[in-house]
């Protein structure tokens, strides 16, 4: 088997290790290695508010001249102790802090962990109200997965403009949410065993509209993208991601089917009833950024497909499994483990219960940080200007990220 | 276990203990609905099971997917002890309250699934001699990297050291911090940037000076 320790960089050796282990690196002076001038190792400091990392992430750069040598990313600063808040609250009363995770997608947040309490308690979930998980669901990865290919190109630097039209159809997407949920994007929908209130009169023919005119948006979108030269030139062979680091640094979502692995938690375990919907799982061939920005476009594409027939399908119903209890809800000691298919990857939640009304043990698992784990493996050899693009085509949210 | 998988968490036991010489492993009921129940391994062979499961064809567990800590604090169980004594040259029997302590522990739990077979998931858990000095277990890192800001997530917010990692840092809180702020009997400080200052003087002077003890002329 492969070892996947971190393989030093091509160009120059690692600084090392100071006496201090605390001591994140020394930095000293070495001649270069075809004899020319001496030069130093430059340090940079990269966040927290720098804007390419989208909210306060920060990265310690070693550069040599302008390539990268070494990469520290330093996180926490938007830390508030989410899982000891959640053991010190009821299991419902942790659900409207989920949404503020990952604040762009609160829908699958509530959806993960309304799955694995489902799983703890034993709770079924209505019909009606899987079909209206994968609809706020499959919306929901709609609007992320458009953001996302928007902020990159921000960080390309085509300042503005395709952001602007992405944030066009999210704004749709969103007033869907407020006018279901009250909130755009503190949703807090989801319910222990359904969902907490049904469409609201006009609502369907609002989605069935979005639905139907979001091809359109697509199509010009990829087109204006994914043909543009500089696109090309700065994205494809950039932070190429091999399958098998890829799966063994636990990535997960688009960014690990852009390395060619067929793992998607829909398909994989079949939660909800994504069994019933007949979509395909795109996959990458080289894992490079190129390829993690179209795997979020032809996602789109799949997303409507499912759209399509949940829209359609929609049975009647009750939302809400009449044996799951908003007050006094106290599942029995035991733990579980719950994970969906996120935009960003798999979100999954861990609960222990000693039997009270409050969780012992609430963990998340964020697939936000976990993607960052080979975000040095990745930056490494590139130049700096590269590695915003590979921080973009990671997709982190910081509030999933420091939780 | 999930359904899909190839062997139930028996068959993984005997064909672990069968694989890697000595190792003690122990089957951890789950009494929840979910039917998940997990696997504690010692400490010594955790490394070698972990890269087993990783490794062997048929289980080809590759995918480490959610690292995460457990603090068990001290439990204190009441029972009661028959005791015999001899009052007034006659023996009779008592019940006799006792509190025992059972020593807490911190635990390290593995749920681990295989990209390949898509079967899972297969939980292991680490568990730490006590709470307050032995808080050591073996790195899983070597064997599956995405472990790796995950125990430094667990080091920093539980206080498991990971021996064998190789980058143990703070992750979350900053590196200055003492305390592990999810174990169970932590505290937090009534102000976290608190540094004596002159003002603080001042006010503790003031105070002093209006408290009703001292008496002014």
């Amino acid at each position: 088997m492969v070892d996947f320790a971190r393989q030093p960089s091509a160009g120059r050796p690692f600084p090392p290790a100071g006496p201090n282990p605390n001591e994140r690196y020394r930095i000293v002076a070495q001649p270069s290695e075809n004899g020319g001038l001496q030069s130093d190792l430059l340090e940079v400091s990269m966040g927290p508010q720098h804007p390419s990392t989208h909210g306060v992430f920060r990265m310690d750069l070693v550069l040599d001249g302008e390539t990268v040598v070494k990469l520290k990313p330093v996180f926490g600063y938007l830390h508030r102790n989410h899982e000891k808040l959640a053991e010190n609250m009821t299991y419902l009363g942790s659900m409207p802090y989920t949404d503020r995770l990952d604040y762009f997608c609160s829908m699958t947040n509530n959806w993960a962990y309304a799955l694995a309490v489902e799983k703890l308690a034993g709770l079924q979930v209505p019909e009606r109200a899987e079909y209206i998980r994968i609809i706020v669901g499959e919306l929901t990865r709609l609007q992320n997965h458009a953001c996302l290919v928007g902020f990159l190109l921000q960080d390309l630097g085509a300042m503005g403009t395709p952001l602007m039209y992405a944030f066009r159809e999210r704004e749709k997407i969103l007033d869907l949410f407020e006018a279901l949920s009250g909130s755009r994007m503190m949703c807090n929908y989801l319910r222990f065993g359904g969902c907490r209130i049904d469409f609201p009169e006009g609502w369907l023919e609002q989605a069935k509209k979005l639905v139907a005119e979001f091809p359109r948006f697509l199509d010009e979108f990829e087109a204006l993208v994914t043909g543009n030269e500089i696109v090309l030139a700065r994205l494809q062979g950039i932070g190429v991601l091999s399958p098998e680091l890829a799966i063994n640094a636990s990535i997960t979502g688009p960014m690990l089917r852009a390395s060619g692995v067929d793992y998607d938690l829909r398909k994989v375990d079949r939660y909800g009833l994504y069994d019933r919907f007949a979509f395909r799982v795109p996959l990458g061939d080289h894992g490079d950024c190129y390829d993690r920005m179209m795997m979020r476009i032809l996602e789109m594409r799949e997303t409507l497909t499912i759209l399509d027939a949940a829209l359609r399908d929609l049975p009647e119903g009750p939302i809400l499994d009449p044996k799951s209890k908003l007050r006094g809800f106290k599942p029995k000691p035991g733990e579980a483990y719950g994970r969906i298919e996120a935009p960003k990857g798999e979100l999954g939640f861990y609960l222990i219960s000693d039997g009270s009304a409050n969780p012992f043990r609430y963990r998340v698992r964020p697939p936000s940080l976990i993607n960052l784990t080979i975000l040095e493996d990745l930056c490494l050899g590139h130049k700096v200007a590269d590695a915003v693009v590979i921080l973009g085509s990671v997709d982190i949210v910081l509030g999933e990220v420091d939780r | 276990m999930n359904k899909t998988a190839m062997y139930d968490l028996e068959q993984i036991k005997a064909l672990t203990e069968s694989a890697v010489h000595g190792c003690r492993l122990e089957l951890v009921p789950n009494g929840s609905a979910a039917n998940q129940p997990s696997l504690w391994v010692d400490n010594d062979h955790a490394l070698a099971v972990a890269r087993f499961l990783r490794d062997d064809p048929a289980l080809c567990f590759d995918y480490a997917s959610n690292v995460t800590g457990v603090d068990w604090p001290d439990v204190t169980v009441n029972e009661t002890v028959m005791v015999k004594k001899v009052i007034a040259g006659v023996e009779q029997e008592f019940d006799v309250p006792r509190a025992i302590v059972k020593p807490g522990f911190l635990e390290a739990v593995y749920h681990l699934y295989s990209m390949r077979c898509k079967h899972g998931p297969l939980i292991l858990r680490l568990r730490t001699e006590n709470r307050t000095g032995q808080t050591h277990v073996p790195s899983l890192t070597p064997i599956y990297r995405g472990a790796e800001f995950q125990e430094r997530e667990i080091y920093d917010l539980f206080g498991i050291v990971f021996d064998g990692h190789p980058d143990l840092r703070r992750l979350l809180m900053w590196e200055e911090f003492q305390d592990h702020p999810m174990r169970k009997d932590y505290r937090a400080p009534d102000d976290y940037e608190y540094e004596p200052t002159p003002h603080g003087e001042i006010l503790e002077k003031a105070r002093r000076h209006y408290s009703p003890e001292v008496k002014h002329g």
